[in-house]
């Protein structure tokens, strides 16, 4: 399903992000990518969303190539790979309901089938109580969840999530983990990057990626 | 419908930035206008002048008036010339006459008529270059009977010089004035995507289409510019208007030709079009990677 071959990225400033980094990712697999700031988790994730291209070596997602993926597919790539983010990335001036309805309207939903999908995303959160509210009345747990389910409208195979529990104190982190665990049972691949050491060596039975200076020093399924 | 209501939206959202914009592409196209005012007078000027340019061949004395006949005939035939009139010996002491009030006593006294019969060529529109009114004044001049031909040739290069003049400065000024509306209206939809940037990064992240990022701008951008043009229109209009009403140095002032003004609101507006078109590639394109 992902499949990452001998990838390296440089940036013009920053120079190498990655060094020759190769792993795969199966269908409805759970990964952790671990490693310290900078180590290059970020810099992963961003080439399996095609939001940047690798220098060297290839991105294999579903059956689109970095090599020869056109400008026009990237759209359809990113339905199939679902974001999400640290610092949630919500839109302060919509409530939750909307901000899933943005999503469902910017990929071309029929407008008489969105609320009531707005409403089964949100209830698969468990957030259909709060629907009505801004994200600025939302606890850090609620927000993520919120993007959470924003990030399911395009109905993704793959989940992709950077630091998704970095601002979320550990009740909150922890119920935002349990959700891509049931997402993940429900068949959703689930790559998450994370720094928290505890966290991941609380979950020894998920697979472990390793980055550290750009460089893939560990896989625990290998 | 999505982008109009984007577009309208995105008006709403900075209507302050949005009438500056449209007021700043507006007088920079009003200096086009103006411009293109004066460009159009001048040139309706020269195009007077043009018009009555002709070359004029004098005839010697005992020419009958079967060569004359045949003369014009084959004169009229040439693909330059538009009209050929024949003025006799009397007809040119007539007009004498009439035209040179203060000779008259010279004219009174002459027993002998010593003014030459001439043919006057008229030429063609797109025929009155240097080049052929100096070849048709030769043809005339070819003529065995045409004692000389004349045609005022310095100053028909001087009325080329100063037509070439006009469209060199025209092209000048046209160009850099739609370079600033350019440069204004890049500026306005830059600014309106940044202010907009949170949003568009979510619709890239969800998997929205370029087109359906980018058309509420591009739209924002022709009507920037389509607004920008009728503005300007509305102020040459009003400068055309005072204009000779303050100054009794000018008569009157020719308006613009219907195509020319609409082509420049339609211009204007294209303008703008293409100038989003700029902006918005280069802001939102970034984040789908190469083409």
């Amino acid at each position: 399903m992902i499949s990452l071959r001998d990838v390296s990225k440089a940036y013009p400033r920053a120079g190498d992000a990655l060094r020759g980094v190769s792993f795969r990712l199966r269908k409805g697999e759970f990964a952790f990518l671990t490693g310290p700031s900078g180590a290059g988790k970020s810099t992963v994730l961003e080439l399996i969303h095609f939001q940047t291209r690798p220098t060297e070596g290839e991105v294999q997602v579903s059956r689109y190539n970095s090599r020869r993926v056109r400008r026009r597919d990237i759209p359809a790539l990113r339905r199939r790979v679902g974001f999400v983010f640290q610092d949630f990335k919500l839109l302060e001036r919509l409530t939750a309901a909307e901000n899933v309805a943005f999503a469902l309207e910017v990929i071309g939903t029929p407008r008489r089938e969105i609320a009531g999908r707005v409403q089964r995303l949100l209830s698969q959160v468990g957030l259909a109580a709060r629907a009505s509210s801004r994200p600025s009345e939302l606890s850090g747990g609620e927000r993520q969840r919120v993007a959470v389910a924003r990030a399911l409208a395009t109905e993704p195979r793959i989940l992709l999530a950077d630091e998704p529990t970095g601002n979320l104190d550990p009740d909150a982190a922890g119920g935002v983990f349990e959700l891509f665990r049931m997402l993940n049972h429900l068949g959703t691949a689930v790559l998450m990057a994370t720094h928290d050491a505890d966290f991941v060596r609380r979950h020894r039975e998920i697979r472990r990626l390793e980055l550290q200076g750009g460089r893939l020093v560990g896989d625990s399924a290998a | 419908m999505r982008a109009v209501r984007e577009a309208l939206a995105g008006f709403r959202r900075t209507p302050l930035l949005c009438a500056l914009s449209i007021g700043a592409v507006g007088l920079s196209l009003v200096i086009l206008g103006l411009f293109g005012l004066v460009a159009h007078n001048v040139g309706g000027a020269i195009g007077d002048v043009e018009r009555r340019m002709e070359v004029v061949g004098y005839l010697l004395d005992d020419v009958g008036p079967e060569q004359v006949r045949d003369a014009r005939r084959e004169l009229e035939a040439l693909p330059a010339v538009e009209s050929v009139r024949y003025v006799s010996k009397n007809e040119a002491l007539e007009r004498a006459r009439r035209d040179l009030v203060e000779f008259s006593d010279v004219f009174g006294e002459l027993r002998v008529n010593p003014l030459p019969a001439s043919f006057h060529l008229r030429l063609r529109e797109g025929f009155r270059t240097p080049e052929t009114v100096s070849e048709t004044a030769g043809t005339l001049a070819a003529y065995p009977f045409i004692e000389e031909a004349r045609f005022g040739d310095e100053w028909v290069e001087r009325l080329f010089a100063l037509r070439s003049a006009a469209a060199a400065i025209a092209l000048a000024l046209g160009g850099g004035f739609a370079l600033v509306a350019v440069l204004l209206i890049v500026t306005t939809v830059r600014m309106a995507v940044l202010a907009r940037g949170e949003e568009i990064e979510i619709m890239q992240i969800v998997g929205a289409r370029e087109g359906y990022i980018q058309r509420p701008f591009l739209l924002e951008g022709a009507v920037t510019g389509f607004a920008g043009g009728l503005l300007a229109l509305g102020v040459t209009r009003l400068a055309y208007v005072v204009f000779p009403a303050r100054f009794a140095a000018v008569e009157s002032l020719a308006w613009l030709p219907h195509p020319w003004t609409v082509a420049g609101v339609a211009g204007a507006a294209l303008l703008g079009l293409l100038a989003a078109a700029f902006s918005v590639h280069r802001e939102v394109g970034r984040a789908y990677g190469p083409s």
